[in-house]
């Protein structure tokens, strides 16, 4: 091991049926340092950091930690805690049936018996100092999200460990809770724990870290200092792609013009229970529009309210002028709307079966119950949307979760593609899927709406959004506060509108 | 952070108290209700302490599995093998002790003995080979009531003089006892199995409430995967919680045997669904990580005393027990499934609130950040 | 089609057929069958013989397997169902046959025990049956649907009541019902020398064929067992389907216990169809089918509770007792559920690997 480092990584790899997940990585860990971990979603820095706590067990090499002599195995996160790593993860791994005292302690330290009293008071001495406002005796699942997760950070602070991942945990955090935990790591780093910090805010990069490791793909794009990497440099490591590349925004397929005609789809004031304000909203025939704002703002929500997937609990919709009523996921779908949804995962792909199946589920449900479509038929569904889309599958019987994550978008969207609908609803349809298989979809986009088809296209991305819709719905804090057409599609008007302020469109 | 202190004020006294608490002191609540209007309404015979210690008498055997079943249904498992395991028990120590005239202590250790095998080999499987806890225990009754026959086919009586004497040894609790129609007074008693089923339940209370390990059990049920990475070792946990519940097994096999005296392949036939009962009634939830033993007593007891109560109305009929088991069983699902579902829409909608918040102070320039789905948990939660 | 990225999809007819579902109860009954043949080949035999009633039929061994196999078999069709789309088990089928039973004899025979002749026509009673048998059925569901608890404890409350509510229909009596017509079910038909049951059975599988052709209830249970946030997404009402598998589970319950009444013309409340919810469980299993919900295959499931009962016959064949039986049939289940645990599987695969591994290399090399 080098001197001053903590934790190396030493040509790690890792691979799942159909996914080389890591190859060849390389990392290293100083004491007293910030690190930040960067990449794109499906870069590898999950599978990175689960290898080091113990979720998952590396195919090949080596990890060294200070203090231990050659290569430690870490096969379960006990002994990953054991060697001094502790980590909270983005999602909360707490139990919610115990109290707040309990997690912060629970698995850890000597001796078989619990003390409450000294653990209540323990805890609450540390959430004290943590400025943490809940009382140790309260039960986890009676606490927002955001406390959930600053005691999972008080947790594993309190480890006395040497390593401390931070895996995305200002995602739910405010503003003020993020300058608490940042005061937090670097009174850490005094102390010469490494902490490595995952998060996709850059300023916050910018604001704590030391140094940076970049992932692509599952491999070591490079490591370096802070102040030897601009921003933008930043970025496109994590993208792969040069500046010029990305400066290149081409509209040249955008020719969508609004003739004032009847919206196929028309909303006002519509509401639904996932806390989203009432907004109005339309669309044209051939049109390609977004939601656009911050993670959480609620552009999701806005399109569930939509399609019926949430529960309405306001407002009116009318398409191509007529009065409709949308209240669950098959009126809108009689009515013509098709969506996919972010989490293809959870709400996309049904694994066990089949990608025919899977292919002709919406249109089966909307021909109805007792009209089930014959096997030919089913497969002469599937087939043709297999070669439409490029779908890389062994047959049309294979179950769809062992395909690909692109593929098996490709699959949902030919599902939405085979209702024909009037208007679909894509949410996020690029997320976690390779480059090629993103740009096939963004084209894919513009043809349909070129024959026709009203969209509305919801991404993270903004250069995809700026490459595809001809009209953005900015949100900001679960209400649509602007709308931008023509000029104002750019980056930085985006920005000003999502932000607020003094530049605020529309 | 004021939105966090807000959230903490606005709940009442029951929404304060943790999942356990509530169920717990439900099932309470209703036990002393059904008693006092027992009392108030039914004959003079519920004033009398023996009433409630025939009650205990009685259910001892209960008390004993259900103990076990809730610990297994708290690390978010089930084992149905209880009641077999009774009656192999039964069994096998009747022919022991008659056939093989053997002595008390050694068909103490052999009533262990099988509860125990049981719990390694059943936990085992589920634990370790991952295999659902339904299937691996329902072939663990099947197996047990299988071999109950294979031993013995015929249910008999033991006669070893040994044992009798130690069924019917009878604890005299002082100045409870009553005065009967000559006005004789008759003492009030217990019987040895009421002994060993309080030492159960109070041994498994501390376990459950003071020891790492019972902590424990609770965690893996209240979420298996954040329970692995709280560090705790997921699958010894689950394997001792089917141990346990399979050596209780074992000591409640034995003390139905002292209180019946017999083997017959017929016994404690449905101990296993009286278990599952007492623990749900007890407010043990079946999706784990919720539940409390002196919830599990309470809800053997009303269970015994529901029984009780149909046949002194004169509803002596036997369909009318399994009937009102049901329906209390029922009542008592519908109020755990509602009163848990608003639960968690209301700490949705607080997770939601502050979350919003935490939206909004976020910085607008990190836009640029790709940040794709960093914040999905708060959005879906 | 294009691409190959499944290494699965390919193989020969031999390994196509290893991996096909149907293949776990069937290679069971061949063993099965071997055992008998090596153990006593007369197992086999089949014999026209003539019945009391004066009827030429068929008896052996393998017509009491069809005839007695055919109840559970009726019931795999809807447990598997239930299976599919709730992710869990009825275990109250046993009771609710109890029900179903106890409800027919009570408009067969009226308020008399013992009638003369049967108070209303078999049909009409069948009919009532089966509406009471779904109405517990739909109960089940309405319990596992809307308030969301898990199958098994959901039906448990039924499990507990069944038998009770039975022997309450019929005040606790016994009644017998009277005629020939009625036994014919649990029976035989005079002229035909296949016994009843079975038939029915036939008939049923036709149904569940019929059904599961011409209406979508297949891939809808299948769609919201295995994901019902999907389901939910693309149009489907996973309470609604949920609902409707335990309804036709009820449906199933109402023709065993038909045939289980009228094999005896009366009803022991707390014996009749004992542990056929277990049984019917492990037909399922057997059948190949995850316990978890998801996909099914009904043709594996019906054969897996025709296994069962030729398991049992075997068995009784051995002279086991009746009591017995279920401490065998537990190590066949434990074997099987060992053999097909995930853990389990990926370690024989990675042993088989190993052992394949050296002579591949060695291959390649030459």
């Amino acid at each position: 091991m080098q001197q001053g480092s903590l934790l190396e990584l030493r040509g790690i790899y890792k691979s799942f049926p159909g996914v080389k997940a890591l190859q060849n990585v390389d990392f290293t860990l100083r004491e007293g340092e910030i690190h930040a971990l960067m990449g794109e979603n499906g870069a590898g820095k999950s599978t990175l950091i689960k290898v080091l706590t113990g979720v998952y067990v590396k195919d090949e090499g080596d990890i060294f930690i200070k203090g231990h002599d050659g290569a430690v195995q870490i096969r379960s996160p006990q002994e990953a805690q054991r060697v001094g790593i502790s980590t909270v993860y983005q999602e909360i791994t707490l139990c919610p049936n115990l109290s707040v005292a309990e997690n912060i302690f629970i698995g850890r330290g000597k001796g078989a018996g619990v003390n409450w009293r000294t653990m209540n008071k323990k805890a609450g001495e540390l959430l004290a100092s943590l400025g943490i406002a809940v009382k140790p005796t309260q039960q986890l699942a009676s606490c927002s999200i955001a406390v959930q997760q600053m005691i999972a950070i008080a947790r594993a602070v309190d480890m006395e460990c040497s390593v401390l991942i931070l895996d995305e945990p200002t995602s739910s955090l405010d503003e003020s809770e993020v300058a608490k935990l940042f005061a937090l790591m670097r009174k850490l780093k005094a102390r010469g724990v490494g902490i490595i910090f995952v998060t996709h805010f850059l300023d916050q990069v910018y604001e704590v870290c030391d140094r940076i490791t970049v992932l692509r793909d599952g491999q070591l794009v490079g490591e370096y200092e802070i102040e030897s990497l601009p921003r933008l440099q930043l970025v496109s490591k994590m993208l792969g792609k040069e500046l010029d590349d990305m400066a290149d925004i081409k509209n040249d397929m955008k020719t969508f013009d609004d003739d004032g005609g009847t919206p196929v789809y028309e909303a006002e004031n519509l509401c639904s229970t996932e806390g989203i304000k009432p907004f109005n909203f339309h669309i044209r025939r051939g049109e390609v529009n977004g939601f656009t704002g911050l993670l959480g703002s609620g552009r999701s929500e806005c399109v569930r309210a939509i399609y019926g997937a949430d529960t309405v609990t306001s407002g009116t919709v009318r398409m191509d002028g007529k009065h409709v009523k949308i209240t669950k996921p098959k009126d809108a779908m009689k009515n013509g709307i098709a969506y996919l949804p972010e989490d293809r995962k959870r709400d996309g792909i049904v694994g066990d079966l089949s990608v025919r199946e899977n292919i002709i589920l919406a249109l089966q449900v909307k021909t109805g119950f007792f009209r089930p479509f014959s096997k030919a038929k089913q497969i002469a569904f599937a087939e043709e949307y297999i070669k439409l889309l490029d779908i890389k599958t062994a047959s049309v019987n294979t179950p769809i979760k062992s395909l690909s994550g692109g593929n098996q978008q490709k699959v949902i969207l030919a599902r939405w593609l085979l209702t024909h609908p009037k208007y679909l609803i894509l949410d996020e349809p690029t997320r976690g899927i390779d480059v090629g298989t993103k740009v096939d979809i963004q084209k894919l986009v513009l043809k349909l709406a070129s024959e026709g088809m009203s969209i509305t296209f919801i991404s993270s991305e903004t250069d995809e959004m700026l490459r595809t819709c001809s009209r953005l719905l900015v949100m900001r804090d679960r209400k649509l506060v602007g709308e931008l057409v023509g000029d104002q599609l750019t980056q930085n008007t985006i920005m000003a509108t999502i932000a607020g302020g003094d530049q605020n469109v529309g | 952070m004021t939105q966090l202190k807000t959230a903490g004020r606005r709940r009442g006294l029951l929404g304060n108290m943790t999942d356990t608490n509530l169920l717990t002191t439900i099932t309470i609540a209703v036990f002393i209700v059904m008693y006092v209007c027992a009392v108030a309404f039914l004959q003079e015979g519920f004033l009398k302490p023996q009433t409630l210690f025939n009650l205990l008498n009685a259910n001892a055997a209960l008390i004993i599995l259900s103990c076990g079943m809730t610990l297994v249904m708290i690390t978010g498992g089930i084992d149905i093998s209880v009641g077999g395991v009774t009656a192999l028990v039964c069994m096998s120590c009747a022919v022991y002790l008659d056939e093989a005239g053997g002595n008390v202590f050694v068909a103490i250790l052999l009533a262990l003995g099988i509860g125990l095998a049981f719990g390694i080999v059943q936990g085992f499987l589920v634990a370790y080979l991952d295999i659902q806890p339904f299937i691996v225990t329902l072939a663990g009754m099947f197996f047990a009531r299988g071999m109950t026959t294979i031993v013995h086919t015929n249910p008999f009586n033991v006669v070893n003089s040994e044992f009798v004497s130690l069924k019917e040894t009878r604890l005299i609790i002082p100045f409870l006892g009553s005065v009967n129609k000559k006005g004789n007074y008759i003492d009030a008693y217990i019987e040895i199995g009421v002994v060993v089923a309080l030492l159960v339940v109070a041994a498994l209370f501390v376990i459950l409430k003071w020891t790492k390990t019972g902590r424990n059990f609770y965690a893996v049920g209240g979420n298996r995967q954040s329970a692995l990475m709280l560090g705790i070792n997921v699958k010894r946990t689950t394997f001792l919680s089917y141990v346990i519940c399979g050596l209780l097994a074992g000591v409640g096999g034995f003390v139905y045997f002292l209180h019946v005296g017999s083997g017959a392949p017929s016994h404690a036939t449905g101990a296993e669904m009286n278990a599952i009962a007492s623990s749900i009634i007890g407010g043990t939830m079946l999706t784990g990580g919720v539940g409390n033993i002196i919830g599990t007593l309470f809800g053997a007891m009303s269970l015994a005393l529901i029984q009780t109560i149909v046949s002194s109305v004169g509803l002596d009929q036997a369909w009318w027990t399994g009937i009102t088991i049901a329906a209390m069983l029922c009542i008592f699902l519908v109020v755990q499934s509602v009163i848990i579902s608003r639960r968690k829409k209301k700490n949705t909608a607080e997770a939601e609130a502050s979350a919003s918040e935490a939206a909004v102070e976020a910085k607008a320039e990190t836009v640029s950040d790709k940040a794709e789905n960093s914040n999905e948990n708060t959005d879906n939660e | 089609m294009s691409g190959k990225l499944d290494p699965k999809g390919g193989g020969s007819v031999f390994s196509r057929v290893l991996r096909n579902q149907i293949f776990i109860p069937f290679a069971a009954l061949l063993l099965l069958a071997l055992f008998n043949l090596i153990a006593d080949p007369s197992f086999f035999a089949i014999n026209l013989k003539m019945n009391s009633a004066g009827s030429y039929i068929l008896s052996g061994n393998l017509i009491s397997i069809i005839d007695n196999g055919s109840e559970l078999a009726i019931l795999a069709i809807g447990m598997t169902l239930v299976t599919a789309s709730s992710k869990g088990q009825d275990i109250s089928v046993g009771a609710a046959i109890a029900i179903s039973g106890s409800v027919l004899l009570r408009v067969l025979c009226g308020n008399d025990t013992r009638p003369e002749t049967i108070q209303a026509p078999i049909i009409v009673a069948f009919l009532v049956s089966a509406v009471a048998a779904m109405c517990f059925g739909a109960f089940n569901g309405v319990l596992v649907a809307y308030f969301r608890i898990q199958p098994m404890v959901a039906t448990l409350i039924l499990f507990t009541a069944g038998r009770s509510i039975a022997a309450w229909i019929n005040n606790n009596e016994l009644p017998i019902v009277p005629g020939e017509e009625f036994t014919y079910f649990g029976g035989y038909i005079p002229g035909c020398p296949l016994p009843t049951p079975f038939l029915i059975a036939i008939l049923c599988f036709v149904l569940t064929w019929a059904m599961l052709k011409f209406t979508n209830i297949g891939l809808y249970s299948q769609s919201v067992g295995i994901n019902e946030k999907t389901s939910r997404l693309n149009g489907l009402n996973p309470e609604l389907i949920k609902l409707t598998t335990y309804i036709i589970l009820g449906l199933c319950v109402a023709v065993t216990g038909l045939i289980k009444v009228s094999r005896l013309s009366t009803i022991n409340y707390s014996v009749i169809a004992k542990d056929i919810e277990m049984d019917a469980i492990l037909a399922v299993a057997l059948g190949g089918n995850s316990l978890s919900g998801g996909k099914f295959n009904m043709a594996a499931s019906i054969l897996g509770a025709y296994v069962i009962q030729f398991l049992t016959t075997t068995l009784y064949k051995f002279d086991v007792q009746a009591t017995a039986l279920p401490a065998y049939k537990a190590v066949v289940v434990i074997v099987l559920v060992v053999m097909s645990a995930p853990v389990v599987r990926e370690k024989i695969s990675r042993l088989t690997k190993k052992i394949r591994s050296p002579k591949r290399t060695a291959e390649n090399q030459a």
